[in-house]
């Protein structure tokens, strides 16, 4: 008994005494995502893409060490917000980064914005973070949950199509993503469903579908849901029939699971691998090199997030107790993008560019997203009107 | 020898965990307040559990339906404005007692791996109600503005004073749950589990002694939810996942079924092995499942059972 | 009304699928008592050697043969290695041994083929759709799924109820000492059911890789489903797994079709499109909870449990 309450001591100091001290010339990135379960994946081309753009810096941020400090929040909110206690409390981090899921961001953010550290989002951009809750302390380097979906909207208008379809998961961002395409989209829509998260099987609705004969179809369907729904939708024979347009659905994460399923699909993004510009050109070609796999929007995202960093920490000369020059250096976004030069809107949310892009067959014989036509020029989000920052 | 062993082992733990606060003060680590907060709180979860699985034998696989229901009534007084403690937590463990009355009728009335069922099935549906409430944020929650107000009482933004709250409500489960287990009470839920028959024939009712078990749990439970929301300052329906449910019936079994302190031990270790393997690989699955297995297989009375070999 | 008859065929389909992770879930507790939550990691590790197998051997049909016997093999190589140890258990122990295996079977799915979902392919022939009658075209490999599981299903009847294996299947199940005391290496024939049961799962997988998302996790998507079939149904019973995988599945496919339309004639069509998803995701649940209600053993109850 004796012996186990020491254990337990020892134990207990020996984890305390092994946190790292805190010293002022390395910058340390607490870069947290899924990376455990079925979600790792995304973690992955994120953590690669960090990885990589470290390697492309010199493993140097801002003319500073480096040190980052990768946690995983099992795609849980609590879980997120315990990881995020830990990189603000034991390892003093400068800069929180990374989050896939818009529920794990809405319960870490304030807990990293109240600290007054910078929370460097890389996809998550729930409407409240960017309205009534924004914060100076706050960047994202992806885009707002609805300007996706508004795009398309805006497209499918232009296209003249009337008599569409729409679905997507009965939860918050499904909602949210139907709630953008109707924002912009001006046709009839005849049916709006929504399915229970994480269904695997969508035959039932398909059937509806082909009954009910729309002109179009615009779905919703992140992740396995989206094979599913995609693959089964091929199956039954209806893509041929019935075009189908989604957001989020088709990636470069999934198109490797689709493939001939997705073809003449269409979607909506700010980014593509074929996207031509410097910085992107030499992402995606290094990160092939380097993984041997092609990169999604998760991963250029979170490679840009580590650019922006090291632009702030250069602006203040290393100098990280200069929180309002990082602030004052970050709202310039003053960094080679992958998405080619942007502005940040004053809810600190990118005003970018939205393209159209439709799944090809290239001369190789590979499957790509390939970028058709800019649908969106300098595009802004809805919500920053709620936002009071000024600057 | 065997009672002061026991007591031992208790009042050492007790010691142990009032001094992490100051002791991670000392080194500059307050985030160790964190994690063993939401270690207690788990294990206040975990031991309301083992009042109707170790002892009653009711193998329950929805208990974080009331993690669920107890976090939801604080969140959403919170989100109206009514931040008073004192309402708050009230609400929660009357509104998840209830959510167990309701479960409870039903349920008892099966057995075995039926009864395992029937209660995950409630916690299904909860899960899924959770989604749907819309106004509370549907699937992804909502964060909570304040934490529980306590008219100055205690101030719960205070990491130590939340600690030592939540460590005193753990103790003091453990020394009610104590009182509950020796008492008449629990020798009927005992011997109901051990042979309902001989229950009914010496005269006691035992559908309704396992009932009043089972309230009291989802009562505890949904404490538990309370102190979850405020630890996270966020709630959702994962709080209802039913691998929630999992988790907590393991921290039990690791910890040492019908022992009460096990399960708190159970919770410490398995939320400790977590954030420590987590942060060696992100495979840490592959480790912890097969020590599951080899936990279940190998030590039947789970780590309190080795601490304190006195039966 | 050929859009009912239509949901109805998704709804056998479905429920063609359920029925045979069932049989084997089924089979597994009837006989030895063991809950195993594991049950979808065979299913799961079933989706990915026939895609494993469909790649190496350039042929659907040919991953399909190879991955059956494999899967049989893991199932009764998890048996020998950890589960036999927990016919004797309770069923707690069980459900987190169990437990234990499911986080280990997606780890290993993801060390081996990664965490993304891999791509499985179907032969041309069987990716299209076919008229079944006029104005119902019906997908081709979905009327393949609903064939090969009716004939499984037959199958396993005739196992059951005319072979010496179905025999002393049956007799396990009702009383297992006086089986052993007969003489028959109870051990042996605990082990044959496991792998019979996990080669139904990897069946189901093989058949589901390629309508589904073949990736780690894929078998809890499922699994809670299958375990409110054979709750229904009755636990140990073949019938009642026949009976609980069809009424779950036409209730939940009928549900997601049919309850939002339904009840928007009842109350406004907004309050419908609120209420119907999420009562649809719970109508089994719920039924499930009537059934037990009703009849605590479920639909078709075997004897001494």
């Amino acid at each position: 008994m004796r012996t186990m309450t020491r254990a337990v001591l020892v134990g207990l100091l020996a984890t305390l005494a092994a946190a790292p001290p805190a010293s002022a010339e390395t910058v340390r990135i607490g870069f947290i995502t899924s990376l455990s379960g079925p979600a790792g994946i995304i973690g992955k081309h994120m953590k690669d893409s960090v990885e990589l753009a470290l390697d492309h810096l010199g493993r140097r941020v801002g003319g500073l060490d480096v040190e980052v400090i990768y946690g995983d929040d099992q795609q849980k909110p609590d879980v997120g917000k315990q990881v995020a206690d830990e990189m603000l409390k034991k390892h003093k981090v400068h800069f929180v980064s990374g989050i896939i899921w818009s529920n794990v961001m809405l319960a870490v953010a304030p807990v990293v914005t109240r600290e007054r550290v910078f929370m460097i989002g890389t996809n998550a951009g729930p409407h409240q973070l960017a309205g009534k809750d924004c914060s100076e302390y706050f960047f994202t380097t992806s885009w707002q949950n609805d300007q996706t979906p508004e795009a398309m909207g805006k497209y499918m208008t232009d296209q003249g199509l009337t008599d569409v379809h729409i679905m997507a998961p009965n939860y918050a961002a499904g909602k949210d993503m139907l709630s953008g395409f109707k924002r912009y989209f001006r046709g009839r829509i005849i049916a709006e469903v929504y399915t229970q998260v994480n269904q695997p099987d969508y035959q039932a609705e398909i059937s509806q579908i082909r009954a009910a004969n729309p002109k179009a179809v615009f779905v919703f369907y992140p992740g396995a849901m989206g094979i599913q729904f995609v693959k089964q939708y091929a199956q039954a024979g209806l893509r041929e029939q019935i075009p189908l347009y989604s957001v989020y659905t088709i990636d470069e994460v999934t198109l490797p699971a689709l493939k001939e399923a997705a073809l003449g699909i269409w979607e909506t993004r700010y980014w593509s691998p074929d996207l031509s510009n410097e910085a992107n050109t030499k992402y995606v070609s290094d990160f092939r090199k380097k993984y041997g796999y092609t990169p999604a929007f998760y991963g250029a995202q979170s490679y840009d997030g580590v650019m922006l960093i090291d632009a702030a920490v250069r602006a203040v000369k290393g100098d990280l107790a200069n929180k309002a020059g990082m602030i004052a250096a970050m709202r310039k976004a003053d960094y080679k993008s992958t998405r080619g030069p942007y502005k940040y809107n004053l809810n600190h949310f990118p005003i970018e560019n939205f393209y159209l892009l439709k799944t090809v067959r290239t001369p190789e014989g590979e499957f790509a997203m390939q970028i058709q036509k800019t649908v969106f020029e300098n595009h802004k989000d809805a919500y920053a009107k709620d936002c009071g920052m000024q600057w | 020898m065997a009672i002061s062993r026991r007591a031992i082992v208790l009042a050492a733990g007790a010691v142990l965990l009032a001094l992490v606060p100051p002791v991670a003060g000392l080194l500059n680590q307050p985030f160790y307040v964190d994690l063993f907060r939401r270690m207690m709180i788990f294990a206040i979860a975990a031991l309301s559990l083992d009042l109707i699985l170790g002892y009653g034998g009711m193998v329950s696989f929805g208990h974080a339906a009331y993690l669920g229901i107890g976090a939801y009534a604080v969140g959403i007084f919170a989100f109206y404005g009514v931040d008073n403690g004192f309402l708050q937590w009230s609400v929660a463990i009357a509104a998840s007692a209830a959510a167990a009355l309701v479960i409870g009728v039903i349920s008892i009335r099966t057995s075995g791996v039926y009864f395992i069922m029937i209660t995950l099935a409630f916690t299904q549906m909860l899960y899924y109600l959770g989604i749907s409430l819309e106004t509370y944020g549907g699937d992804n929650g909502m964060p909570l503005k304040t934490r529980s107000q306590f008219a100055g009482l205690v101030d719960l933004r205070n990491p130590s004073a939340f600690y030592y709250v939540v460590l005193a409500l753990l103790l003091l489960f453990l020394l009610l749950g104590r009182r509950l287990v020796d008492a008449r009470f629990g020798m009927v839920i005992r011997s109901a589990r051990s042979n309902e028959p001989r229950a009914r024939a010496i005269g006691f009712a035992p559908f309704r002694y396992k009932l009043a078990a089972f309230v009291l749990a989802g009562g505890a439970c949904g404490l538990a939810g309370a102190l979850l929301a405020n630890q996270t300052e966020y709630l959702t329906p994962d709080f209802m996942h039913w691998t929630r449910s999992g988790e907590i019936m393991f921290m039990v079994i690791l910890g040492g079924m019908r022992t009460l302190f096990g399960p708190v031990l159970g919770a410490v270790v398995l939320l400790g092995l977590e954030d420590v393997l987590s942060a060696l690989t992100e495979h840490w699955q592959i480790i912890l499942g097969p020590f599951l297995v080899v936990v279940v297989l190998f030590a039947k009375r789970g780590l309190f059972g080795l601490v304190s070999r006195d039966g | 009304m050929l859009l009912v008859l239509e949901q109805g065929l998704n709804g056998l389909q479905y429920g063609v699928m359920l029925f045979l992770m069932a049989a084997g879930l089924t089979l597994v507790f009837g006989i030895m008592n063991l809950v195993n939550l594991a049950h979808g990691s065979l299913y799961m590790v079933g989706a990915y050697l026939a895609t494993a197998f469909a790649r190496w051997t350039g042929s659907f049909v040919l991953g399909a043969l190879l991955a059956l016997p494999a899967t049989l093999l893991v199932g009764v190589v998890v048996e020998v290695i950890a589960l036999r140890t927990l016919y004797e258990r309770d069923h707690l122990d069980q459900v987190l041994a169990t437990f234990g295996l499911i986080l280990f079977f997606n780890e290993l799915v993801a060390i081996v083929w990664g965490r993304a979902a891999i791509y499985t392919s179907l032969p041309p022939s069987l990716s299209g759709s076919f008229v079944l009658l006029p104005g119902l075209r019906y997908p081709t490999y979905r009327a393949l799924v609903i064939l090969v599981g009716v004939a499984a299903a037959v199958f396993l009847y005739v196992l059951v109820t005319s072979t010496r294996l179905g025999m002393l299947i049956r007799a396990g199940a009702s009383n297992r000492t006086m089986v052993a005391a007969l003489g028959v290496n109870i051990r042996r024939l605990y082990t044959l059911v496991f792998g019979l049961g996990a080669a139904l799962a990897g069946l189901a997988g093989l058949m589901a890789g390629p309508i589904y998302a073949v990736q780690p996790g894929m078998g809890e998507q499922i699994l809670i489903q299958v375990f409110v079939v054979i709750i229904i149904g009755g636990i140990g019973s073949i019938r009642g797994a026949v009976a609980g995988a069809m009424v779950v599945g036409m209730v939940d496919t009928l549900g997601r079709a049919f309850l939002r339309p339904t009840l928007s004639t009842i109350v406004s069509p907004a309050a419908a499109d609120k209420a119907g998803p999420a009562l649809a995701s719970m109508l089994i649940y719920l039924m499930m909870a009537a059934v037990l209600f009703f009849r605590p053993q479920g639909l078709f109850p075997t004897r001494g449990r």
